[in-house]
């Protein structure tokens, strides 16, 4: 029999390796049937992320992602569902968008400062209601947040995108553009220090830095305070936490009000170095990919920013797949929907080899237990 | 000595005890009633000039918007009696709607897609039972990540079709696209006859809408409604409801399916095959959510279009929680819930559903009176409260904004939640993970 340890490596990092390649050979099998070479359009998708511009991508599109599956993430630690990541990011970009719109000229780092803090109150504030919501009124979260999703983007942002639009006539009109001052500086210099000059425009977010700000606050608080641990415990056995001390309606408050702040910076690499204002095109879905990739990363920080990377190759890769036509472009949407499923399923068959293990190591240890005491008699 | 025993309850029946007494049906005919009553009361009373709320229209339209909702939320309730919870629907409705499409175009029958969409669904559910039955993987994650993998697998396979050189059977899809169907029509629409003028008969209930009576012509109108361009898919939806009741309450396998959501470990010890069972429950409501989806194409857009799902399936959760788990209610939620996406079409000036402000701050008003009568104050003041600001916004504005509809559906949701949470009775082990023999 193997080592305990190494098997218990080999459990951890094999669930998500085996997902990824049960993905892999199912996109295959799609690929096929439809008549292209799966091998054309692997190679082409690799070749492509080798690129120092598609490096760039997949950072900018992971940056989001990376803040959006955190902000899930600390809901699931406390077996909080916070569907309403979605909306609460939207909601949070687009007040964050108006607000910086509206003062100009301050000065720059004031100005992105206000934009973030702005982002982070109306994040929380709307998940804060689902909190309240379920606190007071025993409203499971999943419903409240879905319906929170549709009342944020389909009745708040839709009336006051009119009335605070710069230019009503527009086909697509939004907020006032914000201010050269209220923007993020892009890391393209500090990544070509280590590379070469990076070419097609391409800019480096700088929203990355508050990406991994955020994912080592994540880190330390959740292991490292005292709070943290009341989550931790809250999620593992709410009986338990309770009887231990820890108010679970209060816990609950925290938990969506951190996650709903968290999710106000998910849309802030779209405000602050990209669109620099909210509009109908502003971008939508990152709240339920953060979802899947706060699963697939099994709500650890460094696993999280795998699945977020994952996932940035994967939307970059569906460029290539168009240009060169080795393959449909919709395969990456299929892949990722696969990789979850077969993830989270990995998972599960893992978590449940894992339980065996200690059941029978408990088992042993047991019998040891009851023979030692007679060997010592004799 | 006191005539009257002091300590003695009042024998009296309140009208709420005599409301409660009646029948299922009739208590909803009444409901019904009361509902289209205020309606009328506010469209002569009140100081909107419209009769968009009770238009024979407006109603045939309710009717055609409440059926996905009603099938999403009957889809949901087969799912959830057998104990998952299936927020994978809007997915499997969105599977609904690609192989409701491809049905009626490849086989060129409506009925064609009417299957097809209902199988699409059920392999929804079934990836569903898959994963949660089988796998034991927490029902939401599975459901999410259906909602993130349908409209991929949608759009890949309309992709596909759009390049294939063939045109004739699997591969037919001309005139359509990447993101759009060929023409998908619907199945045959009826009047039905006497009541409202189908073949050439006597139109009874249009005669008396066009009478101008006060409440009499507006239910007369509503009913007209219901009743003209009925299509066979609507009837087939609507009879779903004491169909499904009759199936989860009168056989032996509802009971079975419903013990599931309940205690399925007393199931297992009476010998029911819990885990069949649950794949039983989940493939009928990923039918159900498939049907959903082949109404929308058939029925409402005549085409499939990416993205015409709209969060149908959500709706359809909340009509399941609003209805209490069970397929009458589930049929006045969706009604309740379709209606303002009604009036989103119908009413272009925005004064029919201005009129409907002040519908739902009489509603309040009565949520008020009730709580205080129960002495609930914190209620009270909410509904109270809540009932003032409709009503002032009422008053302060001429017309509602345009976003208001496309919205009060799920602010209603949120609202019923507030102040119905507590009677709400959810099968007992929904949601759980049910592992045979721990």
């Amino acid at each position: 029999m193997t080592h305990p340890t190494i098997r218990r490596i080999v459990l951890t990092v094999g669930a998500p390796i085996s997902a990824v390649f049960f993905a892999v050979l199912l996109s295959s099998l799609f690929l096929l049937i439809s008549g292209s070479s799966p091998f054309q359009a692997y190679i082409d998708m690799i070749e492509n992320a080798s690129r120092l511009e598609t490096f760039v991508d997949i950072l900018n599109e992971a940056t989001p992602l990376y803040i959006s599956a955190i902000a899930a993430a600390i809901g699931f630690r406390m077996n909080l569902f916070n569907i309403g990541v979605e909306g609460q990011y939207l909601l949070a970009a687009f007040f964050a968008a108006a607000v910086g719109g509206y003062f100009a000229g301050l000065p720059p780092v004031l100005h992105v400062t206000l934009i973030l803090i702005v982002s982070v109150l109306v994040g929380a504030a709307y998940a804060g209601l689902a909190g309240a919501l379920k606190v007071t009124r025993g409203i499971n979260e999943v419903i409240s947040t879905i319906m929170l999703n549709f009342i944020a983007v389909g009745g708040i942002i839709a009336w006051l995108i009119r009335e605070w639009a710069d230019d009503t006539g527009a086909t697509n009109s939004g907020t006032t553009p914000i201010d050269e001052s209220g923007r993020m500086p892009s890391l393209n210099g500090l990544l070509e220090v280590f590379t070469r000059e990076i070419s097609k425009g391409r800019e480096l977010t700088g929203v990355l830095l508050i990406a991994i700000l955020v994912g080592i606050t994540y880190h330390l608080f959740i292991n490292r305070t005292r709070i943290g641990f009341d989550f931790r415990a809250s999620g593992y056995n709410p009986m338990a936490a309770r009887a231990g001390g820890i108010p679970p309606k209060r816990m609950v408050m925290y938990a969506m009000l951190l996650s709903g702040g968290v999710a106000g910076l998910v849309g802030m690499s779209e405000v602050l170095s990209q669109r620099y204002k909210y509009d109908q095109s502003f971008i939508q879905g990152l709240g339920f990919n953060g979802i899947a990739i706060a699963l697939l990363g099994r709500n650890n920080p460094v696993g999280i920013a795998i699945g977020a990377l994952l996932f940035g190759f994967l939307n970059a890769s569906s460029g290539i797949l168009q240009i060169t036509g080795s393959a449909t472009p919709e395969i990456v949407q299929i892949m990722k929907g696969i990789i979850v499923l077969s993830a989270v399923i990995a998972y599960e068959a893992v978590r449940r080899v894992k339980l065996r293990d200690e059941a029978r190591s408990a088992a042993e240890a047991t019998e040891r237990m009851s023979t030692e005491p007679e060997e010592a008699l004799a | 000595m006191s005539p009257v025993d002091p300590v003695a309850p009042d024998l009296k029946p309140t009208l709420f005890e005599r409301y409660a007494a009646l029948s299922a049906p009739v208590r909803w005919m009444t409901s019904a009633a009361i509902g289209i009553f205020v309606l009328s009361l506010v469209q002569t009373v009140g100081r909107d000039d419209t009769t968009v709320l009770t238009e024979p229209g407006t109603a045939g339209a309710m009717l055609r918007f409440a059926v996905p909702i009603l099938l999403a939320g009957l889809g949901g309730l087969f799912s959830e009696r057998a104990g998952v919870v299936n927020i994978g629907l809007e997915g499997m409705m969105i599977l609904g709607t690609w192989f409701g499409a491809w049905g009626t175009v490849n086989f060129g029958s409506p009925w064609a897609g009417l299957v097809c969409g209902l199988v699409g669904g059920a392999l929804g559910g079934l990836l569903h039972a898959i994963a949660t039955v089988s796998f034991g993987v927490d029902h939401i994650i599975s459901g999410v990540a259906i909602n993130i993998l349908t409209p991929g697998l949608a759009r890949f396979a309309s992709d596909r079709l759009s390049e294939a050189d063939r045109n004739s059977f699997p591969t037919k899809w001309e005139g359509g696209s990447i993101t759009q169907s060929p023409r998908a029509g619907g199945l045959p629409k009826i009047n039905v006859p006497y009541l409202a003028g189908g073949n050439d008969t006597y139109n009874l209930l249009g005669e008396i809408d066009d009478a101008n009576i006060f409440f009499v012509s507006d239910v007369a109108g509503v009913l007209e409604g219901f009743m003209t361009q009925l299509s066979l898919f609507t009837v087939i939806a609507f009879a779903l409801v004491p169909v499904s009741a009759v199936l989860l309450w009168k056989t032996r396998m509802g009971l079975r399916i419903r013990i599931c959501g309940e205690r399925p470990e007393a199931g297992e010890s009476l010998g029911v095959n819990i885990y069949l069972y649950k794949y039983v429950g989940v493939i009928m409501s990923g039918a159900m959510a498939g049907l959903a989806g082949a109404f929308i194409v058939m029925e409402l857009s005549n085409v499939y279009r990416e993205g015409q799902t709209q969060g149908r399936g959500f709706i359809g959760l909340a009509a399941l929680i609003f209805g209490n788990w069970r397929p009458v209610g589930i049929m006045l939620g969706s009604l309740l819930f379709g209606y303002p996406f009604v009036l989103a079409l119908r009413d272009g000036d925005g004064v029919g559903t201005h009129a409907l402000l002040l519908v739902i701050a009489i509603a309040l008003t009565a949520v008020m009176a009730w709580s205080i009568r129960q002495a609930n104050r914190t209620d009270a003041t909410i509904a109270g409260g809540l009932a003032a600001t409709v009503l002032l916004w009422w008053a302060m504005t001429d017309v509602a904004p345009d976003w208001l509809p496309n919205t009060m559906p799920y602010a209603t949701v949120l609202l019923v939640l507030v102040f119905m949470s507590q009677r709400l009775r959810m099968p007992a082990a929904d949601g759980q993970i049910y592992r045979k023999g721990e």
